[in-house]
């Protein structure tokens, strides 16, 4: 239940961000992390970004889950 | 991944080993990229108390099963609960007849939906850990701040470093080394797991949640113990910071005070939940009055030692006979994080049942 995904931030407003996963989009709230700029990856668990990501890093993650879903379908 | 994992036989360590994951989302990918198969066969893994549904005990359910048979009450929940057995029922059976039982997958849209029906008093079942209450606490404090006055929550919300203190205190639990949950960990940060490194000599690695986060973590665990260490350390690096997220950690503390709290398998943790803080606890749904059934336990069910590491979920003779994802009797067979579901989902066939 702990799961949460990387998410690109896409914009946001005050407390309020769009962020972005494999094309989803989905609002996220940005009350524990305040200091998510546009363009960075946030961690999103239930709804809320709970940590900011290094982009790179992200990157990776997304590339390592494309090669297995690749190797799954 | 291989090289990780001829990595981890070259170490060559001269006993058995086992290790625990106290995190179904470890759990769950664990068994789905079939780990188990790339280790050498002196490492055992187990899995713990961590999911969150999986040691939320059938008093709690019950709880909310009544709250969902008054009219007027609408229950919020996160998915996975639903389909719980409580002593006589779930969520989903009070549904079918009639109960009003809403899944939502944010805390925050059930405080939407809140708004939309002031005719509804509408309880949010609090459950999870540190990653999840502090989205709670979030939602909280946006509901005193700006309502609305018809939202209530009932917490089962419990806190990671007692249990393990609790778990690792029990004689019959022999565990080498802690797979630590990379998603708690980036809200508390690393300090909180200190004293079960030390306490208990007992190596920990945060882990994130990739199949090769979780071999580099076992390699990280099998070097600790090798050089007969014991200490905290991180794979996760490119999200846990060893401070946590102080934000989180300020909104839990200012909205949760902690509290003894029930785990299934465990009975009761001292101080390893969190409650409303005497500021909030108007929000608090035990204010409701409800008669609430008398706890009663699947006879067979052996949830509870799978969930403290004793007991396989194939041990179990309810395991795929009368206890299914279809039809669970037991908690640990409802999420697909829970042991019993991953077992039962992903183990081969030939050699696990």
């Amino acid at each position: 239940m702990c799961l949460a995904l990387p998410m690109k931030l896409l914009s946001r407003s005050g407390d309020w961000g769009i962020g972005e996963i494999g094309g989803v989009r989905r609002q996220v709230m940005l009350t524990l992390t305040p200091e998510a700029n546009v363009g960075q990856y946030v961690i999103v668990h239930t709804g809320y970004a709970i940590e900011i990501l290094d982009e790179d890093e992200a990157e990776r993650t997304m590339d390592l889950l494309d090669k297995i879903g690749a190797m799954e379908s | 991944m291989r090289k990780v994992a001829n990595e981890i036989k070259r170490l060559r360590i001269d006993r058995p080993i086992r290790l625990m994951e106290v995190c179904g989302g470890h759990t769950e990918a664990i068994y789905r990229f079939a780990l188990r198969d790339l280790l050498p066969d002196w490492i055992e893994l187990t899995s713990g108390p961590g999911c969150p549904v999986c040691v939320t005990p059938n008093g709690f359910i019950d709880h909310a099963v009544a709250l969902a048979r008054l009219s007027g009450v609408t229950i919020a929940t996160f998915g996975d609960l639903v389909r719980v057995p409580g002593s006589t029922q779930s969520l989903a059976q009070i549904r079918a007849r009639g109960g009003d039982v809403r899944v939502f997958y944010s805390p925050m849209d059930a405080l939407y939906w809140t708004r939309q029906h002031p005719e509804r008093t509408v309880v949010f079942l609090g459950i999870g850990f540190e990653t999840t209450a502090c989205t709670i606490a979030a939602v909280v404090q946006e509901c005193a701040r700006d309502g609305p006055a018809n939202f209530r929550m009932l917490s089962a919300l419990k806190t990671m470093p007692c249990a393990l203190a609790a778990l690792l205190s029990a004689p019959d639990v022999h565990i080498d080394g802690l797979i630590l949950p990379g998603h708690v960990t980036t809200v508390t940060g690393m300090a909180d797991f200190q004293f079960i490194a030390h306490r208990f000599a007992v190596p920990c690695v945060v882990s994130g949640f990739e199949p090769l986060d979780l071999m580099e973590t076992i390699l990280m665990l099998c070097r600790q113990i090798n050089e007969g260490r014991a200490k905290v350390e991180n794979q996760y690096l490119r999200v846990v910071r060893s401070e946590g997220n102080l934000h989180a950690q300020k909104a839990i503390s200012r909205v949760f005070k902690s509290c003894d709290m029930e785990w299934r398998g465990f009975g009761s943790i001292s101080l390893s939940g969190l409650s409303l803080a005497d500021e909030f606890s108007y929000l608090d749904a035990t204010h409701i009055q409800v008669e609430v059934e008398p706890i009663r336990e699947h006879p067979g069910c052996r949830c509870g030692e799978v969930l403290r590491g004793v007991c396989r979920p194939d041990d179990c003779a309810l395991f795929a006979t009368a206890c299914t994802p279809e039809e669970p009797c037991g908690a640990c067979m409802v999420s697909s994080e829970g042991a019993c579901a991953a077992v039962y989902h992903f183990a081969p066939v030939a050699d696990e049942r």
